[in-house]
């Protein structure tokens, strides 16, 4: 159906307020949009951190952003199951994280337990040289790690 | 043995849900306040994964604020482990592994509950749960393979929460048609799994097991230590004063 792609269009476009280089789409967390016969549109979304604050944000700019492109009954639902991961992020995500300057994450693989992070690439010089500072970054989906050849400090995207 | 006071799913999910967010509750409190600035950060993330674990279940059982704001004390059915004062380092770190620690086995085994929400919750959780595990695990052996002092001062933070692990895997509170119906799980069936992730941190760290006796329990039951009034006015004292306020 047209209308639903569009909805879903406009709903995967909502920019996520933490990384504003990354759609809710690119991040994988954007699970359904419907619209039913009356023109009222459902959308699914998936937190990615049980406790993230982003999600009420994310819930007021679909809201605004569906509104806006004409539709007039607008409902988000989040749901838990299947947990998301950070496999759910799209390559074009996991590229414009890294021109943003934050190191993509690493595979998680299937139900195991914290991955192991071999090396980290520098998002600035490309160097693997990297170290982690620390495990708890300025959100909980990054951890702060230094590259070693450039001296900068940069952002990883926790593998979860 | 007491008769059990937890009958129906929504008790359940209460309790799962208290332990996270009195947690939560005392890891803010570590915000500004840790030893160095990343852990203000680490601590404050960690709070804040338990918090939302613990919205998600007080959402499936009614409105969220009143549950968190208006109940009183006797209402929560958190365990001891998690609701005592935690103003020293070493306490928190060794009550975060030993937390951790259960909420991994816990989690794990929630994730196949027949209740879509417990397993859904589950489900994100176990995963947030095994950094916080490794966080914890980490400071633990560095502190207890430390100094002479970081290893005294978290040695005595060990035989000081030692004692309230027993809590964790006592089923005496829980209907066991709920374990029976898939709903929940058998608090005494995660001993073994808990201890096989703890002992070896202690191990590493060069920490004795303490041979002391279990404290007394009650959390589930509602009875609680004296620092849960405390916490609880902090809390909730904001909400109580100013009903329905906005920000």
């Amino acid at each position: 159906m047209v209308t639903t792609t569009t909805a879903r269009d406009v709903a995967g476009s909502v920019l996520d307020p933490e990384l504003p280089v990354l759609s809710i789409d690119d991040l994988g967390i954007l699970r359904d949009v419907t619209e039913d016969d009356q023109g009222r549109v459902h959308v699914q979304i998936t937190p990615t951190y049980s406790g993230c604050p982003a999600m009420e944000t994310i819930r007021t700019d679909l809201v605004e952003a569906l509104t806006t492109a004409g539709y007039q009954h607008v409902s988000v639902e989040f749901v838990l199951s299947p947990a998301w991961t950070t496999d759910w992020i799209s390559d074009e995500g996991r590229r414009k994280l890294e021109e943003y300057g934050v190191a993509p994450p690493a595979p998680a693989g299937a139900d195991g337990p914290v991955a192991l992070t071999l090396s980290v690439r520098c998002p600035h010089c490309g160097s693997v040289d990297t170290r982690e500072s620390s495990r708890f970054g300025s959100t909980a989906c990054k951890a702060l790690w230094v590259c070693q050849s450039c001296r900068e400090p940069f952002d990883h995207f926790k593998t979860l | 043995m007491s008769a059990p006071v937890v009958t129906d799913r929504d008790g359940y999910a209460l309790a799962v849900a208290d332990d996270a967010l009195i947690s939560a509750q005392r890891m803010g409190w570590w915000i500004s306040r840790a030893p160095q600035l990343e852990e203000d950060v680490a601590l404050a993330n960690i709070g804040l994964d338990q918090l939302g674990q613990a919205r998600a279940l007080l959402a499936s059982v009614g409105d969220e604020d009143e549950l968190a704001y208006l109940r009183d004390e006797r209402a929560f059915r958190n365990v001891h482990l998690v609701e005592r004062d935690q103003s020293d380092f070493g306490v928190a770190m060794v009550r975060l592994l030993l937390f951790s620690a259960w909420q991994s086995e816990l989690y794990a085994a929630l994730r196949a509950s027949s209740d879509p929400t417990l397993a859904g919750v589950a489900g994100k959780a176990v995963k947030e749960v095994a950094y916080h595990l490794d966080h914890a695990s980490r400071w633990v052996v560095r502190l207890g393979d430390g100094t002479g002092e970081s290893h005294r001062r978290v040695q005595d933070a060990l035989e000081q929460e030692w004692p309230f692990l027993d809590e964790l895997f006592d089923g005496s509170w829980l209907d066991s048609a709920l374990v029976d119906q898939g709903v929940a799980v058998d608090p005494a069936g995660l001993r073994d799994g808990v201890l096989a992730r703890v002992l070896p941190v202690l191990e590493e760290a060069t920490l004795t097991v303490p041979e002391v006796s279990p404290a007394r329990g009650g959390g589930r039951q509602g009875l609680h230590t004296e620092q849960m009034g405390y916490l609880l006015a902090e809390m909730q004292h904001l909400a109580r004063s100013h009903p329905g306020a906005t920000w």
